[in-house]
Parts: C-alpha cells; sequence; structure tokens
C-alpha cells in the first residue's frame, strides 16, 4: 500500500503567540511538526506495519525549513519525504492548499491512502482532509480512531460528537485521524540518523504542473483577544462547608445560574 | 440578504447553535432553512427550523441521506445553492458540519469560515472574526467567493425562541446520492459531550488525582492507581456539574495522564468554550487551557497552589484542596438550588 502522511510545520503549542504589527509572532519558541499530525504520520505507520509492502512518505507544503518537520516524520519511520515550496504559495486559503496537496499525491501517483491530522495549531480549521479528498474526488474519513484495511478497503472507527460510528470506503480513500490512534512514537536513534542524510526533494508549482490558487479566504485584521482585567477574589472560612456557603452565595449573586 | 442555514442534526437531535445560526441569519435578511435526513426525524426538524423563525425551509428526505454521510449531504447542498444563489450559508461548527461545508466549498469554488464568534457586515462584505492559534489571536477574515460560507460557534450569537404559531410548509429538494462511504455501525459514546453549547462548565486537571488518602484496589500498579485516584476524583466534579445542569471539561494534563476521554478537553484543538460559569478543579492554568476558558462569563479557581496561573483569570478563588471543597460546593448547591 503506498500511503502518504501529510504534514504541517506550526510553532510549539507552548509558544505565546501574538499579533504584533499586523504580523503573527511567537518569540523564540520553535517551529515543530503539527501535534495532530504527528498523529497521522503514527497511523499511517501503524498501516504499513499491518500491510507488508507498504511505504510512507511525509509530504509537507511550506517554506525551507519545514524540512525539520519532514525529518521528524522520517525519523519515526516514514520511508521518504517531499516538499512543496514556492514563493507564490505565500498567501494559501484550505481550499488552494486542498488542490496543490491534490496535485502533489496525483504526481506522486498510485496512492492507496493519504492520512492528515485532524487540524492544525495555526489555522484550526480542520477542513483541508476533506476539501483534498473533494478535489481528488476520492472518499473521505475523518476523525478516525481505529483503522483496518483489508481487500482493497478501508474501514474506520471516527469519533464524533454523539459517539462512534464504524464507516468504511473502498481505496484510494483520504482520512484524518484523531488521538485514539494511539500516542506518536518517539524518533528512534537510527531513525535520526537516516533522517539527518536524507534528501527531501523539493516540488515548485511549476512542477506540479498547476499555477498558484488565488485565495478566496483572506486574512483583513489580526487580533489579541482582549484582556480581562479580574482581580481575583479569595474565598477562605473555618471549614469547606464556610467556604462552600459563601461561594455559592457570590456565584448566585453572578446570576449565571 | 439571502441566507441559507444548515440545521445540523443527528437522528432528529438538533445542534442548537443551529437555531443561533437562524437568528444570526435574520438580523442580516432572510433566512432558508436546509433539513436533510432520513425518515420521520427530517419533517420535525423541519418543524421547529419555521418555529425557530426561518422563513422557508428546504428538506430532502431519502435513504441516500441516512447516517450523515458527507459526499451525497455535499453534493445535495452544492446542487441546491447552484440553483437557489444564497448570499450566505451558515452551520453551527461540528464534526459533520466541517466535512459538510468544506466539500460544498470545494464544488461551489468559494470558501468557508470556521468556527467564527462574530459577523460584520461592511458594504456588500461579511468580515467573520475567528480564532487562530487555538485562540491566542484572533482574524478578521473575508470570503470573495460566493455564497460565503461560515460555521459559527456555539453561545456565540443570540439563540432565538422557537414560537410554535410559526408554521410552514417545506421544499423538497432533489438528492444527489453519490454515496462513496458506507456507515456500518454507531454506538452512542458514554463520553459524549458538548462542551461548546454548556452554559456551565466543572473541569478537573491534573490534581483531581493528588488524593493521596484514597487507597487504590489491590494489585494496580503506580499508573493504574494514579488513574484510578483521577477517576473518583472526576467523580466528585461530575457531581458538581450535575447539580449545575453543567457538562464535565479537562484540562490536557488530565486527558494526556489518561483520567478522561478526550472529548472532554478544553483549549489546544482550537475547543474554545464560553459557558455562563466555569469552575477549574486542580487546573493549574497551562496558556493552552487558559485560553480555552478565559471568555467564561464567570470563573471560579479551585487550587492548592496560590501561585497557580488560573487565578489570575479567575473571579473567585478558593486556595484549598478540591477533595474537600468540590464535594462541601455540590452539598451547598443542592441546599441552594433546592434539589
Amino acid at each position: 500500500m503506498k500511503i502518504i502522511a501529510c504534514i504541517k510545520q506550526v510553532p510549539d503549542s507552548e509558544a505565546k503567540v501574538k499579533a504584533e504589527g499586523g504580523n503573527i509572532t511567537w518569540g523564540d519558541a520553535p517551529l515543530v511538526i503539527n501535534p495532530f499530525d504527528e498523529y497521522a504520520v503514527e497511523g499511517a505507520l501503524q498501516q504499513k506495519e499491518a500491510v507488508s509492502g507498504s511505504t510512507v512518505t511525509a509530504l509537507c507544503i511550506g517554506p525551507e525549513s519545514a524540512r525539520d518537520a519532514l525529518k521528524h516524520a522520517l525519523a519515526m519511520g516514514a520511508d521518504d519525504a517531499i516538499l512543496v515550496s514556492d514563493p507564490a504559495l505565500n498567501e494559501l486559503d484550505t481550499v488552494g492548499a486542498a488542490r496543490v496537496l491534490a496535485a502533489a499525491i496525483q504526481k506522486i501517483g498510485g496512492v492507496d491512502m493519504v492520512v492528515f491530522g485532524r487540524q492544525t495549531l495555526d489555522n484550526g480549521a480542520g477542513i483541508t482532509p476533506a476539501q483534498t479528498a473533494r478535489v481528488l474526488g476520492w472518499p473521505m474519513l475523518g476523525l478516525a480512531g481505529q483503522i483496518k484495511v483489508q481487500d482493497g478497503s478501508v474501514r474506520v472507527e471516527r469519533v464524533i460528537e454523539e459517539g462512534r460510528q464504524n464507516v468504511s470506503a473502498k481505496l484510494p480513500a483520504v482520512l484524518s485521524v484523531v488521538q485514539s490512534i494511539g500516542e506518536p512514537r518517539y524518533p528512534s536513534f537510527m531513525g535520526i540518523r537516516k533522517a539527518s542524510k536524507a534528501t527531501i526533494p523539493v516540488w515548485s508549482l511549476g512542477d506540479l504542473g498547476i499555477s498558484a490558487p488565488s485565495a478566496i479566504v483572506k486574512r483583513a485584521e489580526l487580533m489579541n483577544p482582549p484582556v480581562r482585567e479580574t482581580a481575583v477574589e479569595i474565598i477562605a472560612g473555618d471549614s469547606p462547608e464556610a467556604i462552600a456557603e459563601t461561594l455559592v452565595e457570590k456565584i448566585l449573586a453572578e446570576k449565571v445560574l | 440578504m439571502k441566507t441559507f442555514v444548515y440545521i445540523d442534526h443527528f437522528k432528529g437531535e438538533v445542534q442548537p447553535a443551529s437555531w443561533e445560526a437562524i437568528g444570526l441569519g435574520k438580523s442580516l435578511g432572510s433566512v432558508s432553512a436546509v433539513v436533510f435526513g432520513f425518515g420521520d426525524a427530517v419533517a420535525s426538524v423541519a418543524r421547529s427550523a419555521f418555529e425557530h423563525g426561518a422563513d422557508e425551509v428546504f428538506v430532502a428526505d431519502d435513504a441516500a441521506l441516512e447516517d450523515c454521510r458527507s459526499e451525497p449531504y455535499a453534493a445535495t447542498l452544492s446542487a441546491l445553492a447552484s440553483s437557489q444563489s444564497p448570499d450566505l450559508i451558515l452551520f453551527p461548527t461540528t464534526a459533520r458540519t466541517r466535512e459538510l461545508s468544506a466539500m460544498s466549498a470545494v464544488d461551489l469554488n468559494t470558501g468557508v469560515l470556521t468556527d467564527i464568534s462574530g459577523l460584520d457586515v461592511s458594504g456588500d462584505q461579511l468580515i467573520a472574526t475567528r480564532p487562530i492559534y487555538e485562540g491566542k489571536v484572533l482574524e478578521k477574515t473575508v470570503c470573495s467567493g460566493k455564497p460565503v460560507m461560515a460555521t459559527i460557534r456555539g453561545r456565540a450569537f443570540p439563540k432565538p425562541e422557537a414560537d410554535a404559531s410559526k408554521t410552514g410548509t417545506a421544499t423538497k429538494v432533489e438528492v444527489k446520492a453519490d454515496a462513496l462511504t458506507t456507515v456500518e455501525g454507531y454506538s452512542a459514546s458514554e463520553s459524549a459531550v458538548n462542551l461548546g453549547d454548556a452554559g456551565v462548565i466543572v473541569s478537573g486537571g491534573r490534581g483531581v488525582s493528588n488524593n493521596p488518602s484514597l487507597q487504590p484496589p489491590a494489585g494496580l500498579d503506580d499508573k493504574q492507581a494514579e488513574v484510578w485516584r483521577a477517576q473518583q476524583g472526576f467523580a466528585l466534579v461530575g457531581e458538581l456539574a450535575n447539580v449545575l445542569g453543567g457538562a464535565v471539561g479537562a484540562s490536557r494534563a488530565a486527558v494526556d495522564g489518561g483520567y478522561i476521554p478526550y472529548s472532554h478537553q478544553v483549549g489546544q484543538t482550537g475547543k474554545v468554550v464560553t459557558p455562563d460559569l466555569y469552575i477549574a478543579c486542580g487546573i493549574s492554568g497551562a496558556i493552552q487551557h487558559l485560553v480555552g476558558m478565559r471568555n467564561a462569563k464567570v470563573i471560579v479557581a479551585i487550587n492548592k497552589d496560590s501561585d497557580a496561573p488560573i487565578f489570575k483569570q479567575a473571579r473567585y478563588g478558593v486556595v484549598g484542596d478540591l477533595f474537600q471543597i468540590v464535594p462541601a460546593l455540590t452539598a451547598a448547591f443542592k441546599k441552594k438550588l433546592g434539589k
């Protein structure tokens, strides 16, 4: 089976991200593989192990620096990696990203399964996986917690608000995975060595044979969320019961119940 | 402005933000509700849509639309939008509508603004406010395609009152049955939770496992004993939530510790909650958690550590042992609320 894990590079989750002068800043926090995409790589590697003769290719759109995110995927165990990078891709919306990813997946050719994380930490829309499936015309199996491939079909347990659904589709298919797929494995020593030596091809839009998709969704303004000026009132008392009684009075007086 | 509102329901159970979307649409002009599904639920949801203020309701009731599969839903919605040319299509933000709106946007060559908490009109342009970077930053964003598609955050817009005297006749639409997936089964989950619509959330963090006076059953290793302790702690959190008619939330530390399913996590996945009352029990207040809950109207923090960052966001704080305070609070609320 030929499996693609789509990943993105984002500022670390601990980063103090701010809007400054119309730009996003994150101080000296590191750029890392999107944490949800580590689950995508993990899910892809599990399927590689389950179906003999499979390969995993990590695919990323981003600047040159995004090589580091791809190297993380290689160190985890991906067989190879491809970076799609082009100055014309600076203003990419999710539909645009889906069209570029779909073109890359078509160029790779013979792909059976594409695995995404549920969303990215930066834009957070969580819609690129379904849009990529739509552009490719492939079935979408979103929010998969378990994956099983058999006889050219894939069956997933999908985690939705109301519970769990078992859904199946013919391959090729696009999947997004959630945390219950299993904790992403740590890169092995051998994996890190292999990743450091790997050559990662860079594809431009020209290589994909497409022009830059024009952005339909555009950012007009960036804001920091309003800072709340609250002075906390510490409730003290002689006993837990006394504290509870005072606190209940205060909460009821707020008229929020 | 001509707005379509997609009413998201699962087996007839409507996501409440669907009604809030009708309210938002009505503030901009006319509203046509869109109800898809199979069976009796469709007619009853359509009736509710009229009662909540829809001027018109489009329904598609077909076996191909059973089980909320994205492909036939998207094809049907895209065909309807192509023939009716709405200016705007609103959805409540759910797992289903993220997929549905995403696919329809590809079909219609437009864009989706997800999880919006504000929508302003400027000339003939709609400007949406939405969180990015886990809610650490907000962006105002515009969509140049038509229709503009947006999924709205629960509790961000006022909910219209249902008025049983408002009725109408639903219009049937043609179904595009191009299913690519098969739903083989469904099981309701004990952890099914919708924090986005909750008016009260009581959350637990790493601190819920920190009750040394509890003696775990014999034969558990250290990790199992920790999870067992945490589950006793979450039982207390759950009782308080129950008395207040609220939902149980959790910090990432509690979810990563295996204390409670991921569906309860506040923060980090862009799951930003805005309840009227948020009670944080044994949560220190990592930045991801704070951006997920800081817009709650009233925040109460209970923590042993008086230096915990959560106190900086809280209106009321108790520096103390949650295993004593939370049960006392549950008892006091029971008494006051007459339960």
